[in-house]
């Protein structure tokens, strides 16, 4: 029983990331429907920039975390500018073989600047754990679980309390009649794509201290996070983030019961096993033809 | 012109083991033939059915792990107390397993993509993909997981006190390996130009006229799907048998990139594209490689250079050439017409 | 108005479809004869597309049965009826736009062919002779809708009127027996008007049944054996067209209330 509520606890906290993973995937793919192979290098690269600022330039770490963000809403930002915006218009296969190019390329400039050696960030968080009970968390954990849920939030607000946020709705609606009512598309992309990897790079670099930094962590972020999307609804930040903590518990749970090793397959499975239930997606709806 | 060309073409192939004195350059081109099968199976399902599968290296793994298991012999206990195991059998039978079994899980995934589409149907497949390396890393006890299968037997056909053929040294694989090439670029060949192909084209260019006209879209997407997968499983066998080692990595992510971009950049939906793209790609890393370029800036390389296809050459180069070519011809013809004496009008118009 | 008709082609009985709140079509009932040109007419969104959609498999229907020579077709899937004889275009110029125009009527021949995918892969001889009678019979279909000049050519070269015709004519590769076409001649100029009356005729004398939406009243009345008035989902008349021009119902719903007192 302990040890459940030990995993329960554990899976909570992951929840968190993951699901700021996925809502910044959510609305990059419900906007902008690109399949962005690159959201996984964004993770990485904040983890990374958290790397830079902290170990190597010596900055303080609450510091460090805001500008690792940033860094990587800029980096969001300058590649939709750069590669997308030519191929407005183009079919989604050459956007997601884009996506797929930008992502080799960034995660092998990664391989080359850091070396493939795992990375650890220093914290300034007490070693010793915070016990409640029967069970016990880390002060890096719990400060993770309480950024994330604030970002969270933030963006919730963000999304359905601002003039952008609603023409970032609109946009997801219907994108003619958004730009016919005056909404600059271009300019939706750019900042949603900006967001959604901001929010990635700050799901890698709260975590990036937590666990180790590596070029190929970004590989399973990426997959996972198309599992949360799939899971809560394209464009559903509520939907994300459920599903972000979903898959966090199966993963806890099934490492914990089944076995370890097929810890990151959960998320892959249960992307197999609702598309096969409910083939048409998460929205079905009929369509009209001709 | 075509035929003599195509003939002369072939003859060269077959006579590069006489005269090419670089072992080693050799085994480069036995791994790039096997690379170009399994990019001619994708670019069926990629290129003409218009099907996003990017969890092409399943496929090629399954064939491998299974002719590497068959040839091998094997003993699991599937639940307490139920063990299954298969003694070593010929590696020919091994092959034709692997290539089976890899079309059957063809055929499951060509049924899904029935029901889910698009964006979510590449998921599906990058996922499935995912599960088989997570499997074969895992399942120790059937896949020696992360420790590989070793001393893969090599290819023995025939019988041992007659004749017999082993497949052992390099030149006897790259004629293997050019054999089902061969074999593979005609029957997709066929398949391409024929009903069924029309039918997969059909289904990519315009699905609901497609079915309008009488196409029945499962059926095509399964065949697609099984077919390209099974010659993938076989392209995966001559690997196994080749290399002589089989580890989870072969299921790696990249290998299946490797496979989209040498299509893409070749031409996906063209016959040609993927052998194109399989020999740039194939060959450009020991290109760059005797150029002291190391890995990581290959790979930046190779996706600088996709992206850029994709831009400036978004059909490929295949269809870029053909396009090139055709520009040429119509302004020569032009030219030679000009220049001719008229003729009456009924010839001018042939 | 139910099938009473012994030997009507086509039989749509109570049919209904809705769209979440929105009701497209509803309780519609009506028969189509062999060899007849029947019309559907109606203004904009009175479910003339939707009763398409049904009768042809794209949608399925929330009530009612659609019969095609005595046997159910509401619920199969489009390719399985156009296997059976039923063919349509599309409002939306529908062709494979990649492909040239012979292409087009190639792909559209699929069901002519008797080819299997193992007879393709084993390369058998035969292949190779209906792959020449296809390539034969592509061609005189395009004679028969004076496409046969454009045959080298990419689809996407075309002007409007001419992809209108190529639609047609991958649908008359299909074989079909009763043929939906729908708003055929939306955007044509008089004289492309004109042409493919005439092709309606030549189409007609196949033995081909046709089942036609259209706006054009011209065309409507000069091809028609009978045509059939939607609004709002449900069928208001019925008739032989001198019948219907004069029909109070169908002046109310395309020119409103003041018309029809006008009238009388």
């Amino acid at each position: 029983m302990d040890q459940l509520l030990q995993h329960l606890l554990n899976a909570l906290i992951l929840g968190g990331t993951y699901a700021l993973l996925g809502i910044g995937l959510t609305l990059i793919f419900g906007i902008m429907r690109v399949v962005n192979f690159a959201h996984g290098e964004l993770y990485a690269f904040g983890a990374y920039m958290m790397y830079l600022w902290v170990m190597v330039l010596g900055a303080n770490f609450y510091l460090a975390l805001p500008l690792a963000v940033a860094l990587g809403v800029a980096l969001g930002a300058l590649i939709e500018l750069v590669l997308l915006r030519r191929l407005q218009g183009a079919d989604i296969d050459t956007t997601m073989l884009v996506m797929i190019g930008a992502w080799i390329a960034l995660q092998n400039m990664e391989q080359l600047t850091w070396s493939g050696v795992a990375k650890s960030i220093s914290t300034p968080f007490p070693s010793a754990p915070l016990v409640l009970g029967a069970v016990s968390v880390s002060w890096g954990r719990l400060f993770v679980f309480v950024v994330a849920l604030a970002l969270i939030a933030a963006t919730y607000a963000l999304i359905n309390r601002t003039k952008i946020g609603k023409a970032m709705r609109a946009t997801f609606q219907d994108r003619e009649t958004a730009a016919l009512m005056g909404v600059e598309i271009g300019k939706i992309h750019t900042f949603t794509f900006a967001l959604g990897s901001g929010l990635a790079a700050a799901a890698g670099a709260l975590l990036g201290p937590v666990f180790v930094v590596t070029p190929t962590m970004g590989d399973l972020a990426s997959l996972k996070a198309f599992a949360i999307v799939i899971l809560g609804g394209l464009g559903s930040i509520p939907g994300a983030t459920v599903g972000g903590f979903i898959l966090a518990f199966m993963e806890e749970l099934g490492a914990g019961y089944i076995s370890s090793g097929y810890r990151d397959a959960m998320g892959f499975l249960l992307i197999i096993a609702i598309l096969l239930i409910k083939p048409t997606g998460l929205f079905a709806q009929k369509e009209r033809i001709g | 012109m075509k035929r003599a060309l195509t003939i002369a073409w072939l003859l060269l192939l077959v006579s590069v083991p006489l005269w090419l004195t670089s072992l080693y350059v050799l085994h480069v081109l036995v791994m790039t033939g096997i690379f170009i099968v399994a990019a001619m199976s994708l670019n069926l399902l990629l290129g003409y059915t218009g099907q996003l599968s990017l969890g092409h290296v399943a496929f090629f793994g399954i064939g491998a792990y299974t002719s590497s298991l068959v040839s091998l012999g094997f003993s699991v206990h599937l639940l307490p107390g139920w063990e299954v195991s298969l003694d070593p059998q010929p590696v020919w039978l091994g092959m034709l397993c692997g290539t089976a079994l890899a079309g059957l899980c063809g055929w499951a995934i060509g049924r899904i993509s029935f029901k889910v589409r698009g964006a979510y149907f590449v998921i599906v497949t990058v996922s499935f993909a995912e599960v088989t390396r997570l499997v074969a890393l895992n399942w120790v006890e059937l896949t020696q997981g992360p420790m590989a299968l070793n001393n893969i037997p090599y290819l023995r056909l025939g019988t041992p006190d007659l004749v017999e053929v082993s497949f052992l040294r390099k030149p006897a694989n790259y004629w293997l390996v050019l054999a089902v090439a061969v074999v593979s670029y005609i029957l997709i060949r066929r398949l391409v130009q024929s009903r069924a192909g029309r039918a997969m084209i059909a289904l990519r260019e315009n699905e609901p006229l497609a079915a309008s006209i009488g196409v029945d879209v499962t059926r095509y997407l399964v065949l697609a799907t099984i077919v390209s997968a099974a010659m993938a499983g076989a392209a995966g066998t001559l690997y196994a048998h080749y290399v002589r080692i089989v580890d989870p990595d072969v299921f790696l992510f990249i290998y299946t990139v490797t496979m989209v971009i040498m299509v893409v950049t070749g031409g996906k939906g063209t016959l040609a594209g993927p052998v194109v793209g399989g020999f740039i790609f194939g060959l450009l890393p020991e290109a760059l490689r005797s150029l002291q370029i190391g890995p990581e800036i290959q790979w930046v390389i190779y996706g600088v250079l996709m992206v850029l296809v994709l831009y400036f050459l978004p059909q490929g180069i295949v269809p870029a050439l053909r396009d090139w070519w055709k520009r040429r011809q119509a302004v020569s013809q032009r030219a030679t017409m000009a220049s001719a004496a008229p003729r009456t009008s009924m010839e001018a118009a042939r | 108005m139910s099938g009473e008709t012994a030997g009507a082609e086509l039989v749509v009985d109570g049919l209904a479809i809705r769209f979440g709140g929105l009701t497209a079509v509803e309780g519609m009932c009506f028969e189509v004869r062999p060899g007849e040109v029947l019309s559907l007419i109606g203004p904009n969104g009175a479910g003339k597309t939707s009763a398409f959609n049904a009768i042809t498999g794209y949608i399925a229907p929330d009530a009612g049965t659609i019969l095609y020579r005595g046997a159910r077709i509401d619920g199969l899937r489009p390719s399985q009826i156009a296997h059976r004889g039923v063919v349509r275009t599309f409002q939306k110029t529908s062709v494979f736009m990649g492909q040239t125009v012979v292409d087009n009527v190639l792909l559209g021949l699929h069901l002519a062919s008797r080819q299997t995918p193992l007879a393709i892969l084993l390369g058998l001889r035969w292949v190779a002779r209906e792959e020449r009678a296809l390539a034969e019979e592509a061609r005189s279909i395009l004679a028969f809708v004076d496409l046969e000049a454009r045959a080298p050519d990419l689809a996407s070269a075309l002007p409007y009127g001419e992809l209108r015709l190529l639609e047609v004519a991958i649908a008359l590769a299909a074989k079909p027996r009763l043929l939906l076409l729908d708003e055929p001649v939306s955007g044509m100029n008089p004289a492309e008007t004109e042409s493919f009356m005439r092709l309606l005729a030549r189409i007609r004398a196949l033995g081909i049944t046709i089942l036609l939406v259209e706006h054009d009243m011209r065309m409507v009345m000069g091809v028609s054996d009978r045509v059939i008035c939607l609004n709002h989902g449900r069928i208001i008349a019925g008739g032989t067209p001198a019948e219907i021009q004069t029909d109070p119902e169908v002046i109310r719903a395309y020119l409103g209330e003041r018309y029809v007192r006008a009238q009388g």
